[in-house]
């Protein structure tokens, strides 16, 4: 082996229960080289890395490691550790409850003569290597009075002390903000340049071009090709991922009606507010319109959309739908109203994962039907076969447990879940976070089509470039109030920022 | 110089022993005219609870993996059972019996902890069916209430006298005659017991790998410990603890009948919470488990001094201070909930 590689992966193979999840997959990772793995969901990135520590078993292929003789095969976590490739998840793996240095140590601790763990040399130690990292961190805390950031860079401090050759950063920077991202950078490019290879998981386009060296992109189990960045820009990249030519985002708006004002009106709330989270807004949505709710996270998006649909009772106002004027108290009201929403965190509020993908499609439905009728199982399956082929869900079966699928097919299953209950009108708060960008583009694409029959969508992202292309017309929120509407001919990037951020013009 | 860290972990160890203080404080002002004040009466308390101790030391080491023992009261039962039908009609030596008794222990702690470490069974459910085979077996070995008098050196055990030396504690009563404080060997065993639970807990790699285990399996799994064999274990030392905390409790009663140590299992448990051990596990430590005991055992011994309360007090006030511990941690985890967003 090349003495500058630090890692190859070779003909890897690994089938899923009626899935080939992994097809003759090769990877290579230099020697100080960050190199992003990138690949749409379901492509089969976590499941690369997984065969690489030790998680799944895979059937074909090897596995080189930097000075270690012939191929291994890691037998778990543990041992990929041993062999000097350690990972650090989405998710902060540590326990909240133990202190920072034990974080850091747990399962290698230094002893003292009579074997019991010596706590104040595991202190020394951790407190150097916090310090070799440039963290201000007291590693006699619980690991839990810090900031996720700061845990997860915890996590990567333990990974690297295991002094690994290879560094598995899977979608690190999910849960970070911008400023905590450059400070992850900043660690990941020193860690480079001792010479540490780096596979970088990650959804955000961006992030790829500020810090790696090179790119690896699979698409359905099988590598498309590994590039260094410089020959794969941005549209190129997103091209390999989704394996057709880029889709013109910019043009999927269809140039339809723009003109909403004499469309009869789905929704017409006056004065609604819920005391601590939004304060008396209006808020008028034409029938066919798709209206974006839009703010700094924590500025009442959500929660403007969840006192329309019942979510948090409206304590003052009142609501028309369809012109009716109505009293929603609980969601099922607002069910029967023909509203759907689509929460924002799916994880808590959204799948049910140990019901399969048909139960959870049928579930707002059959919760909207009632108890007591049960939809006939061939209708069940009929419909949850409609939404798998029209949303494309990358699943082994319709009966396939849900929590198996990865996190875009799983936002997928709970829109699906809302548009089999037919609603006039569908809040979809960040549909499309977490999830790739083709995958994106579809739920975007649906977004509008939806629209063009006939239903009213209210649309919340964190991403503007999005908003502005499937909004009709755009809410801008601050602190828990509704400071101003931004119309068709203001909708740029600059103009919403300037709405978002403040500024007299708008209000 | 360590200055002392007061996090919401500790505050609960915390309030538990200024709440123990505070009882046995008023037990002295309000019924010290009773005998209250005197040094006795505290380690009475500690000789009538020395067996629990033992067994909610085990108890807290398998809640802190998240995990929960409710087999500890009637293993307790079948151990006094076997105590006494094996002195009194097998004719057995105590100290062959009380080795079997702790061989019994750990191979109970081993089947338990194959099925909820390897077999992935509810610590609930596995301890539930090892709740009703000792129990069960209690009565198959004997049916009638067995009291131990024949074996010289069980009694002797159980009536020797280690007196608190120095003088400390020592009063002359009404009758003129000296009264020196002691403690029986139990209760050095359970002290014992408390002292090598918390260096485990804290020194051993064992011991921190229960609380990694407690605090995010997931991540315990993903940072290479064995969490199975940890889980196992723990559950070994549980029963192995309640074995020793069964001969205690025998004892302490010097007999075996099929209904003992009826719901000691919950005790263990309500000890544990009120010590500040978190039933979601990770948090917790023995130290607090002991104090848990001491105020269950003092809210007895206060109503026993009253005297005119009915013997259920004890339960509404235990009740009580359940809600109250519980209210204290859910308080906490809100707090730090807040605190992160």
């Amino acid at each position: 082996m090349d003495s500058n590689i630090a890692l190859t992966m070779r003909g890897i193979c690994m089938t899923f229960p009626g899935v080939k999840a992994l097809d003759n997959v090769d990877f290579t990772l230099k020697k100080g080289e960050i190199r992003a793995l990138m690949g749409e969901n379901g492509a089969g990135k976590s499941t690369l890395i997984k065969c690489l520590t030790g998680v799944n078993k895979f059937e074909a292929g090897e596995i080189h490691v930097d000075g270690i003789e012939g191929p291994i095969i890691n037998k778990d976590t543990m041992d990929a550790q041993k062999k000097g490739i350690s990972t650090v998840y989405q998710e902060v793996n540590l326990c909240p409850n133990l202190s920072v240095a034990e974080n850091l140590y747990i399962g290698r601790e230094p002893l003292t003569k009579i074997g019991t763990v010596n706590r104040r040399k595991m202190n020394q130690m951790a407190a150097q290597l916090m310090k070799d990292l440039d963290l201000d961190i007291d590693v006699t805390q619980n690991l839990e009075e810090y900031s996720l950031a700061l845990q997860q860079m915890i996590a990567i401090a333990r990974a690297v002390d295991m002094e690994s050759k290879v560094l598995i950063l899977d979608e690190p920077t999910s849960s970070l903000d911008d400023n905590e991202v450059e400070k992850l950078f900043g660690m990941m490019r020193r860690l480079r340049d001792q010479g540490v290879g780096i596979i970088f998981v990650t959804h955000f386009l961006e992030q790829v071009y500020a810090v790696c060296d090179g790119i690896t992109v699979l698409r359905n189990g099988t590598l498309v090709g590994e590039y260094s960045v410089e020959e794969l820009p941005r549209v190129k990249l997103v091209a390999a991922m989704m394996g057709k030519d880029f889709d013109d985002l910019a043009s999927i708006k269809p140039e339809g009606i723009n003109d909403f004002s004499k469309v009869p009106l789905e929704i017409e709330a006056k004065g609604l507010s819920h005391p601590g989270t939004i304060k008396p807004f209006d808020l008028d949505i034409h029938k066919g319109e798709v209206v974006g709710l839009t703010g700094l996270l924590g500025s009442g998006r959500s929660e403007l959309a969840r006192v329309i649909y019942g979510a948090d009772k409206a304590h003052t106002g009142t609501l028309k739908v369809d012109g009716k004027e109505v009293k929603i108290k609980a969601p099922i009201d607002a069910m029967n109203l023909g509203m759907g929403l689509l929460p924002d965190d799916r994880k808590a509020e959204g799948i049910i994962g140990d019901m399969s993908v048909r139960e959870n499609i049928v579930l707002a439905m059959q919760a909207k039907q009632g108890m007591f009728k049960k939809i006939p199982m061939a209708k069940q399956i009929e419909i949850a076969d409609k939404f798998i082929d029209m949303l494309q869900i990358k699943t082994a079966s319709r009966e396939t447990l849900i929590k198996q699928l990865s996190g875009g097919n799983q936002q997928k299953v709970i829109l699906a879940r809302w548009l089999a209950t037919e609603p006039d009108f569908l809040i979809l708060d960040e549909p499309t976070r977490g999830i790739d960008i083709g995958t994106k583009t579809e739920i975007q694409k649906l977004v509008i089509k939806l629209a063009e029959e006939g239903k009213s969508v209210i649309f919340i992202s964190s991403e503007i470039e999005e908003m502005l292309r499937t909004c009709n017309r755009m809410a801008v929120l601050r602190d828990g109030m509704k400071v101003g509407e931004i119309g068709m001919e203001e909708m740029t990037q600059e103009g919403v920022m300037h709405a978002i951020a403040g500024g007299d013009h708008h209000e | 110089m360590k200055k002392i860290k007061i996090s919401s972990n500790n505050i609960l160890l915390l309030i538990t022993v200024a709440l123990f203080v505070a009882m046995y404080g008023a037990g002295c002002i309000v019924y010290g005219s009773k005998g209250f004040t005197h040094l006795q009466t505290f380690l009475n308390v500690l000789i009538n609870n020395a067996g629990l101790i033992c067994v909610a030391a085990g108890t807290t080491c398998v809640m802190l993996t998240g995990g929960i023992d409710i087999s500890v009261g009637s293993l307790v039962a079948m151990d006094c059972m076997i105590l006494a039908v094996g002195i009194e009609q097998k004719g057995m030596s105590s100290i062959t019996l009380m080795i079997l008794i702790l061989a019994i222990g750990l191979v109970f702690g081993l089947v338990q902890g194959y099925l909820i470490a390897y077999l992935q069974i509810q610590p609930f459910i596995a301890t539930m069916a090892g709740m009703f085979f000792a129990r069960g077996m209690t009565a198959v070995i004997c049916t009638e209430q067995v009291s131990i008098v024949s074996d010289a050196f069980f009694v002797g055990l159980s009536n020797a006298k280690i007196n608190i030396p120095f003088g400390i504690g020592a009063y002359t009563n009404k009758k003129g005659i000296l009264q020196i404080p002691y403690v029986r060997p139990t209760v050095i065993v359970a002290l014992l017991v408390v002292v090598l639970i918390y260096l485990m807990l804290k020194y051993t790699k064992f011991g921190r790998s229960i609380y990694a285990v407690g605090g995010n399996q997931m991540s315990a799994t993903l940072m290479g410990l064995n969490v199975a064999k940890t889980k196992m274990l723990t559950y070994v030392l549980a029963s192995f603890l309640c074995s020793i905390g069964g001969i205690c409790y025998c004892l302490n009663t010097m007999c075996g009948t099929t209904t003992q140590a009826g719901g000691y299992e919950m005790d263990a448990i309500s000890s544990a919470v009120i010590g500040g051990t978190l039933l979601t596990g990770g948090v917790g430590n023995v130290i607090g488990t002991l104090f848990g005991v001491l105020i269950n055992g003092t809210i007895s011994a206060l109503v026993k001094s009253n005297g005119k309360l009915n013997s259920s007090w004890p339960n509404i006030i235990t009740a009580v201070l359940l809600c109250f511990f519980i209210v204290l941690q859910a308080i906490f985890a809100k707090i730090k909930e807040a605190k992160k967003a």
